[in-house]
């Protein structure tokens, strides 16, 4: 099957006043698994959406391999789309649900045996053919969904919340599913999530939505560790974020004036956006924390705290901790029999200046 | 495309549809279809009889007609009586209806099957036909009063004068109020009445503070509609010979003295605005008011176990108002099958005579019956499915307008359509192609048709809206993005999803028209084209004619009762198909997560 590209350019969408869509661009290569990434009302949807011609943009347009796409109904772009309530029909079985798309393009009926039997045998749901779909348990409908969708061999497969409406562990089955059989076929696919980490492990990239603007896309290792914005850095994983203050620039070496905090010696290397107002970021993880009376000599920044509370998280303990006027995420990797930090404990944190993002204020 | 109206941030919720934005000339074209008829069969001869009433007969603008009306003391009268008899039905509506709708939902007991039948039985028989057989019951000289008379010494005026309209139509409407206030107390949250509880509030003062008040709404909408029916109704007075009330004058008045009598249009329009007025007085009370207060997960009030005293009260109760409501059906039986019935408890002897009659001389009738109310009911459902689509689907302008005239239809009385109708076609004819000689449109059964189709379109409308809007968005959406266009999306998927609803509506509208008195007895120009409700109607004037008036009355309540039972199956079996069953299955692995041996390359 030939693969194909999914652009959208400069796209602008409206109700009314309200503006969904602010100058959307993206690039999505041929066979890749790309991932919608934002809160709700983020637009993400109504980008999806506008891809399968249920929303019209009103500026701009929608590529798919290299043709504009924009003035075809759905029912003309061969682009399939699995929606976030299965959408299955619940006057016709199974069957007749997946052979709906073959019937549409008048296949002849030899042929639509073949292929809606493969389309079946594909989801592993052959048995139930004959079911209707409120017969079929959550995970069940969502196969047929998904075989109906590719049954007709879209040029691209849209997924909308796909995974949101399964229970945890399903969730999880499915995931893994859902891209052994997207590397498969090799078709390109677009699916909107707001779980970052659907996106993270799923996706061989992303693009993270707010407010109608595409805040960056990227592979998600690179939005997790080199994120753009406060935005991204607070949606994609979590992070600490200090408001601080440019006070010195020498060389290679930058002094911030962290409010609460006094001042933090950043060596070279550590990328700073222009202006003197800043945030600086760094990830739970990064921060390192031991009794208060430690005497290992002690690199990169230092900080001294009191625990305030503790989650356990089974792989981790989560702690906030108070520093200064700030209470900080600090995560501890757990080990049976570890020393916890009790709540009131002083503790040191240490923090490898490389961990720390520094972003526009 | 450039512009949406709406303001939709998030179009994806499950309630809003996808703004459409282009429109093929089918949309335009089928919005067009529905507006001439619209405006050809409803609009248009509704406004000639309000022109009619306001015009002088040189044409200019006159009160005069209205002043003259007030200025007779019969016309004073009979506007006083119909608005005493509509009050007062729906207050003994409300006397019957409101204890039982509060039985159903409060106390656990075994009569709630009992009160469902009471709540349809009423309403598949004409209030008109009842009307005879209670007068044989509960009259001066029926079996009731004769036993009173006989062994107590005294009787109960109850069918005299306007007691007995009030007494007919409080039997035959009290399911109005019932079912709408019992939905209601149904969907009150259990937690509205434990809070009431915890603070305090107990007994008659809860349902006097907390669940009458969050039912009133269904209460209020229940005996709005008792109050149009009452006022609009033109069999029951007329077959009671109590013409001192409105909907009789009028008829009275177009069938005696004519088509030009200025009053007739008076007397209509003064009922159209008693019911919009009626019914927006009910629809400002419910503004806003949307008490369905029941929480996803949330119980209802709760219920409890009645004591054997009370017990035994509300069975009393029950069975006290179910042989009330069932007396016009026993009467009708027993009337159909009567040699002889008078100044007697009972029939004194019984024969088949009255059925032999009416299959000789009525099958025209019976026919014409199916006949009228088939393609009425037909073209309600296809009416109602066309605009149900334009507005819940499409952006077509002004499209709620559809939905407004039609539903405007249930402010007309049938009196005062049949009359617009005599007024706006008077002496048009039909083309001579079409019959060889010229015939007056306002003489074809036709008229018949399209009368009935206009008054129960608002029923189909209804159904049919109520099952687009449980079809959600996406399943035509995703028709569309596997190659469906727009027509076939309908066709395939649309409409099979609507069947049950367009088949509720489509039985709604049938019996219902099958028992239309009112635009009938006006319209039928022939004894040919009579359907079963005039047919009753002319039997009952005589008394030789009330054996088989009630033959043809008992085939009525079964052609009714079968429309009814069908309609009731319909509705259980597709509802029962969209929910969605428990399943309990393991999903086997997918065999495409580890690549299949031939495609390991």
């Amino acid at each position: 099957m030939k693969k194909v590209s999914v652009q959208c350019r400069n796209v602008r969408l409206a109700y009314g006043k309200t503006e969904v869509l602010k100058d959307v661009s993206l690039d999505i290569q041929p066979g890749e698994f790309f991932a919608l990434l934002g809160p709700s009302g983020s637009g993400k949807s109504t980008l999806l959406r506008l891809i399968a011609g249920f929303n019209r943009h009103q500026h701009g347009e929608v590529l798919v391999d290299g043709q504009d796409v924009s003035p075809l109904p759905p029912w003309q772009r061969n682009i399939g789309m699995v929606f976030q309530n299965y959408a299955l029909w619940p006057h016709m079985s199974v069957w007749d649900n997946v052979a709906f798309g073959l019937v549409e393009r008048k296949v002849d009926k030899a042929m639509l045996k073949t292929k809606v039997g493969a389309a079946l045998e594909l989801v592993g749901l052959a048995a139930y053919a004959q079911r209707r779909p409120n017969q079929l348990s959550g995970g069940q409908q969502q196969r047929v969904a998904l075989a109906r969708t590719i049954v007709i061999e879209p040029q691209v497969l849209l997924l909308d919340e796909p995974l949101s409406n399964l229970d945890k562990t399903l969730r999880v089955q499915m995931r893994q599913e859902l891209l052994a059989m997207q590397r498969r076929l090799g078709l390109t696919t677009v699916f909107v999530t707001h779980d970052q980490e659907e996106a993270m492990t799923t996706a061989d990239r992303m693009a993270v939505l707010d407010q109608g603007v595409v805040q960056q896309v990227g592979a998600p290792v690179t939005l997790y560790d080199e994120p753009a914005n406060i935005f991204v850095a607070g949606f994609v994983g979590t992070t600490n974020l200090l408001p601080a203050r440019v006070s010195a620039r020498h060389g290679d070496t930058l002094t911030l004036a962290v409010a609460g905090l006094g001042d933090v010696q950043l060596p070279a290397g550590v990328q700073a956006p222009a202006g003197d107002s800043l945030m600086m970021g760094f990830r739970p993880h990064a921060l390192h924390i031991e009794p208060a009376d430690t005497v290992a000599p002690a690199h990169g920044i230092v900080l001294a705290g009191t625990v305030e509370s503790s989650e356990f998280l089974g792989e981790f303990t989560r702690y906030s901790v108070r520093v200064g006027s700030h209470a900080l995420h600090v995560d501890h990797p757990h080990q049976a029999g570890g020393a916890a930090f009790g709540v009131g404990s002083a503790v040191r944190l240490r923090l490898a200046a490389a961990q720390v993002r520094l972003f526009a204020g | 495309m450039s512009r949406t109206s709406a303001a939709v941030p998030e179009p994806r919720g499950p309630a809003v549809a996808a703004p459409r934005q282009r429109h093929g000339a089918g949309v335009w074209l089928a919005g067009g279809l529905v507006l001439a008829f619209l405006l050809l069969f409803f609009v248009l001869p509704v406004a000639r009889v309000f022109i009619t009433a306001f015009v002088d007969g040189d044409g200019s603008l006159t009160f005069g007609h209205f002043s003259a009306f007030f200025g007779q003391s019969l016309m004073r009268e009979a506007f006083f009586n119909s608005l005493y008899v509509a009050v007062m039905s729906a207050v003994f509506a409300a006397l019957i209806a409101v204890p039982l709708a509060y039985f159903t939902v409060r106390f656990e007991f075994r009569g709630a099957l009992l009160i469902q039948t009471l709540g349809v039985l009423p309403l598949i028989m004409p209030p008109f036909v009842g009307a005879v057989a209670l007068q044989l019951i509960f009259g001066r000289s029926g079996s009731v009063n004769l036993l009173l008379q006989q062994h107590l010494g005294f009787t109960l005026p109850i069918m005299d004068g306007l007691n007995g309209v009030i007494f007919v139509e409080a039997i035959h409407y009290f399911p109005f109020i019932l079912m709408n206030l019992t939905v209601a107390l149904r969907n009150i949250d259990g937690a509205m009445e434990e809070a009431a509880m915890n603070l305090g509030c107990t007994g008659w003062r809860l349902f006097r503070r907390v669940i009458f008040p969050l039912a009133a709404p269904g209460f209020v909408a229940g005996a709005s509609l008792v109050f149009v029916k009452v006022f609009d109704d033109l069999g029951t007075p007329l077959v009671m010979g109590q013409t001192n009330l409105l909907a009789p004058q009028a008829y009275l008045r177009i069938t005696q003295v004519g088509l030009e009598d200025p009053l007739g249009y008076v007397i209509s329009v003064l009922m159209i605005v008693f019911s919009i007025a009626a019914m927006a007085l009910s629809a400002q009370m419910l503004k806003g008011r949307d008490y369905s207060t029941l929480q996803k997960g949330g119980g209802s009030i709760q219920r409890r176990s009645l004591s054997m005293g009370g017990s035994v009260a509300a069975y009393a109760w029950i069975g006290f108002i179910l042989l009330l409501t069932l007396s016009p059906h026993i009467g009708v039986l027993l009337l159909s099958f009567a040699k002889v019935w008078s100044y007697s408890p009972l029939p004194d002897a019984y024969t088949l005579a009255h059925y032999a009659t009416v299959f000789q001389d009525s099958s025209g009738m019976i026919r014409n019956t199916l006949l009228y109310c088939g393609l009425a009911a037909g073209l309600d459902v296809l009416l109602g499915v066309t605009i149900a689509y334009l507005i819940l689907r499409t952006r077509l302008p002004a499209r709620q307008w559809l939905d407004w005239i039609a539903t405007a239809s249930l402010a007309v009385p049938g009196i005062v359509l049949a009359i617009g109708y005599l007024r706006f076609f008077k002496g048009m004819t039909l083309p001579t192609w079409i019959t060889g000689t010229e015939i007056l449109l306002t003489s074809t059964w036709v008229m018949i048709m399209l009368a009935y189709a206009v008054r129960r379109l608002p029923y189909a409308l209804r159904s049919c809206v109520a099952a687009l809007q449980q079809v959600h968005v996406s399943l035509e959406e995703a028709a569309e993005s596997l190659g469906a266009t727009k027509l076939r999306t309908i066709q395939r998927v649309t409409v099979p999803l609507m069947v049950g609803g367009i088949l509720a509506g489509f039985v709604t509208s049938f019996i219902t028209a099958a028992v239309e008195l009112s635009a009938t007895i006006l319209l039928v120009s022939a004894d040919s084209q009579a359907p079963m409700s005039y047919g009753i109607y002319l039997y009952m004037q005589s008394v030789a004619g009330r054996g088989p008036g009630a033959a043809l009355g008992v085939l009525a309540i079964i052609v009714v009762a079968i429309g009814t039972w069908i309609s009731h199956v319909v509705v259980e079996r597709t509802g029962s198909r969209h929910t969605q069953r428990p399943v309990d299955e393991k999903l086997p692995p997918l065999a495409l997560a580890t690549p299949a041996p031939g495609e390991q390359r």
